[in-house]
């Protein structure tokens, strides 16, 4: 009796990795780190883990997290309200629209779509965030932070697989 | 289980959809009335303050321990660097303690009036966004501890930039290389008058400056205190050379956005020229 009950308690917690990996990664983005020199651009973290999970997993991230952890990032970065989630949800609605097509590839392959779909991504970033706050942002610094999160994303995906391998399998006893 | 896929992703199409709208939808709200959007971001800074405050703190207690270690490694050389310095610095401080002494007594014969006493508040930067189109940082104070809008962020080095949202628990500083940080500042000796303006690089541009100058690459960046919303006399930063040809002062800012682990805010009790509605937010 209390086995099961703890049996669902585990399922429920793991089944909410991925959504509590993203949270924590919207904190992480916030976190005063000193990086060589003076330049204090963190990387779209939060970018990595949608991209990944909406690959992999995209039943276990349900889009509302998605498009609330994109509203947190938008306060707590004080963008405009709404530019991170539209971004973020659009780009979770083409990996897993696209889970078929890209699915199963060999990494180099799925580095070179995340490049490539980062790159749409920090430009729709670039142009909301432009258009919203009626200036025309410089573009260097968002080009670091892209070159920065494409270059780790192989990193993140470490600790991304490492968190998938705890996590039961689509469709197994645990869903539903 | 080929069906059940599909009405799944059915049902996903339109949850995406509506999401994408709802996005579209806070925009523009957020676009309508900015201080509804700036409040609720305030409430929502409150709630993760204590969260992203307990997480920075190992990360700062392991930048300092790399930071420490790199000094023991060069602690030989900057021994030699620092013993020469503080000879310098001591003469420095001999002629300061005579010009001080002079200087009080030339006031006393003007009969100048001083300047506001300022209050300090003291606060630990705990988020640092370290975004592409924000240079901001967090603090763990706000409304509740007397921060108000609008006023001085210092540290040890200089200004740092003002506050510009303030929530009960926590305050965002708009750092002086941000681009919407525009500064009323003084030149070098002979105090020119320019306008120090933040394009989101680590070195602000120097604009509105007059049109014979004698500014050159060393000069000292102080704030004048025009429009009210600083004090005066503020060290900002130093001149440094641009690439020959272009006309573009830059300055090289004392504030180390990598390095800032606590600010001061220095309220004049001056409102300048950010007097709207939510001023009246905390105190007066």
């Amino acid at each position: 009796m209390s086995g099961s009950s703890w049996n669902s308690f585990d399922a429920i917690a793991r089944n909410s990795t991925p959504s509590l990996l993203l949270l924590f990664l919207v904190v992480l983005g916030q976190l005063p780190f000193s990086l060589p020199g003076d330049t204090a651009v963190t990387p779209y973290f939060v970018l990595m883990a949608v991209f990944y999970w909406g690959l992999h997993r995209p039943d276990l991230l349900p889009a509302i997290i998605v498009f609330l952890v994109g509203l947190l990032q938008d306060a707590l970065e004080g963008e405009p309200f709404g530019a991170n989630a539209f971004v973020l949800i659009a780009v979770y609605w083409f990996v897993a629209s696209q889970q078929r097509h890209i699915g199963g590839r060999s990494f180099l392959v799925l580095w070179l779509v995340f490049a490539a779909v980062g790159l749409v991504a920090e430009s729709l970033r670039w142009l909301l965030v432009s258009t919203l706050t009626t200036t025309l942002i410089a573009p260097w610094s968002i080009t670091f932070e892209y070159l920065m999160t494409v270059a780790l994303y192989p990193i993140l995906t470490i600790a991304f697989v490492l968190a998938q391998r705890t996590l039961p399998r689509s469709g197994g006893d645990f869903m539903d | 289980m080929r069906a059940s896929l599909s009405i799944r992703q059915g049902a996903h199409r339109s949850t995406f959809a509506l999401f994408l709208l709802l996005a579209v939808g806070i925009m523009l709200i957020g676009k309508a009335d900015p201080t509804l959007y700036e409040r609720t971001r305030m409430a929502i800074a409150d709630i993760a303050v204590p969260v992203i405050g307990a997480m920075s703190s190992p990360v700062a207690a392991s930048a300092e321990f790399i930071e420490e270690s790199k000094h023991l490694l060069a602690a030989y050389d900057e021994n030699k660097v620092l013993r020469d310095e503080n000879e310098r610095l001591r003469q420095w401080h001999a002629a300061a303690q005579g010009l001080q002494s002079e200087n009080a007594r030339l006031r006393g014969l003007l009969n100048f009036t001083p300047e506001a006493e300022a209050t300090f508040i003291t606060g630990r930067v705990i988020g640092d966004s370290g975004g592409a189109f924000l240079r901001s940082v967090l603090v763990d104070i706000g409304g509740r501890d007397g921060v108000r809008k609008g006023v001085a962020a210092i540290d040890s080095n200089g200004l740092v930039g003002r506050v510009a949202e303030v929530g009960q628990y926590s305050a965002r500083i708009l750092l002086i290389t941000d681009l919407n940080s525009r500064i009323p500042v003084l030149v070098g000796d002979n105090r020119e008058r320019a306008i120090l303006a933040g394009d989101n690089s680590d070195r602000a541009r120097l604009v509105y400056l007059p049109p014979e100058r004698s500014i050159g690459a060393g000069d000292l960046v102080v704030t004048s205190g025009h429009g009210g919303a600083f004090p005066a006399g503020l060290p900002v930063g130093i001149v440094v050379s641009t690439s020959e040809g272009s006309s573009e002062l830059r300055v090289q800012p004392f504030l180390s956005p990598a390095r800032l682990e606590f600010v001061r805010l220095m309220d004049f009790g001056l409102t300048g020229v950010l007097q709207d509605q939510d001023l009246g937010l905390a105190s007066q």
